[in-house]
């Protein structure tokens, strides 16, 4: 399931519903990714989070079946803010369910460093010091590549 | 032809959308880049740098494909989401 919403959400009451809606998946796995207040110095006061209606949900489905082409997957939940943002709230969330903990573990990871280079969304931090728009770290791309067939070790 | 601007581009931009005139033969997104540069270059500089991405009517498009009157042509900066 995946939800690109603009109003706030729990991710205690989400990972509730997602482990009574998964049954009798062995492995679950959940991340969440929440507004950091400083950055470089300067302290976030809030983050305004763009995306593009329509194009934003086919960027993360194309993700998720990614995923799933690639671990044994049970439910996949995928939910991501837009709009303005305050400091400590959660902006991402990610479940994965399977049968053992290894594809949970892995997909979940993938899942996050996909949605940080691949979804279309366009963030923009609101600082003490002025605003500006974020750009991918080196990091951000470095952590993608580790996916690509060519640097699997273990094929 | 409507144009979105998505992040840094629609500051850039002025706003995240504006519409642009086209005559019935349509242009390359390349043409439609150089012809927005004319009539605004700090815009074109931002448009002209190869890590944009296009899309056109919600499809990923290469610059070389033409876009006619009555399409959508949006212009993607590097994401970051997450």
């Amino acid at each position: 399931m995946i939800r690109i919403i603009e109003t706030a959400f729990d991710p205690g009451a989400e990972l509730a519903a997602f482990e009574t809606r998964v049954g009798d998946a062995g492995a679950i796995v959940s991340f969440v990714g929440k507004v950091r207040g400083g950055a470089g110095g300067a302290s976030v006061n809030s983050l305004h989070l763009e995306h593009f209606p329509g194009v934003t949900e086919k960027s993360v489905q194309s993700i998720e079946t990614k995923a799933r082409a690639r671990w044994a997957l049970g439910d996949v939940l995928i939910i991501h803010r837009f709009g303005e943002l305050a400091v400590g709230e959660p902006i991402v969330m990610v479940c994965t369910a399977a049968a053992h903990r290894r594809d949970a573990f892995e997909a979940a990871d993938f899942l996050m460093d996909f949605l940080k280079t691949e979804a279309m969304f366009w963030k923009k931090e609101c600082r003490s010091d002025g605003e500006s728009w974020i750009e991918p770290r080196d990091g951000d791309y470095t952590d993608a590549a580790r996916w690509s067939v060519d640097a699997r070790g273990d094929g | 032809m409507r144009l979105l601007f998505f992040g840094k581009l629609g500051d850039a931009a002025g706003g995240r959308e504006r519409q642009w005139p086209v005559n019935s033969s349509g242009l390359t997104i390349n043409d439609l880049v150089a012809a927005i540069s004319k009539a605004d270059p700090a815009l074109g500089v931002s448009l002209e740098d190869e890590t944009v991405r296009c899309i056109v009517n919600e499809e990923m498009a290469s610059r070389s494909v033409k876009v006619f009157d009555g399409d959508e042509i949006a212009f993607l900066p590097p994401v970051s989401g997450g």
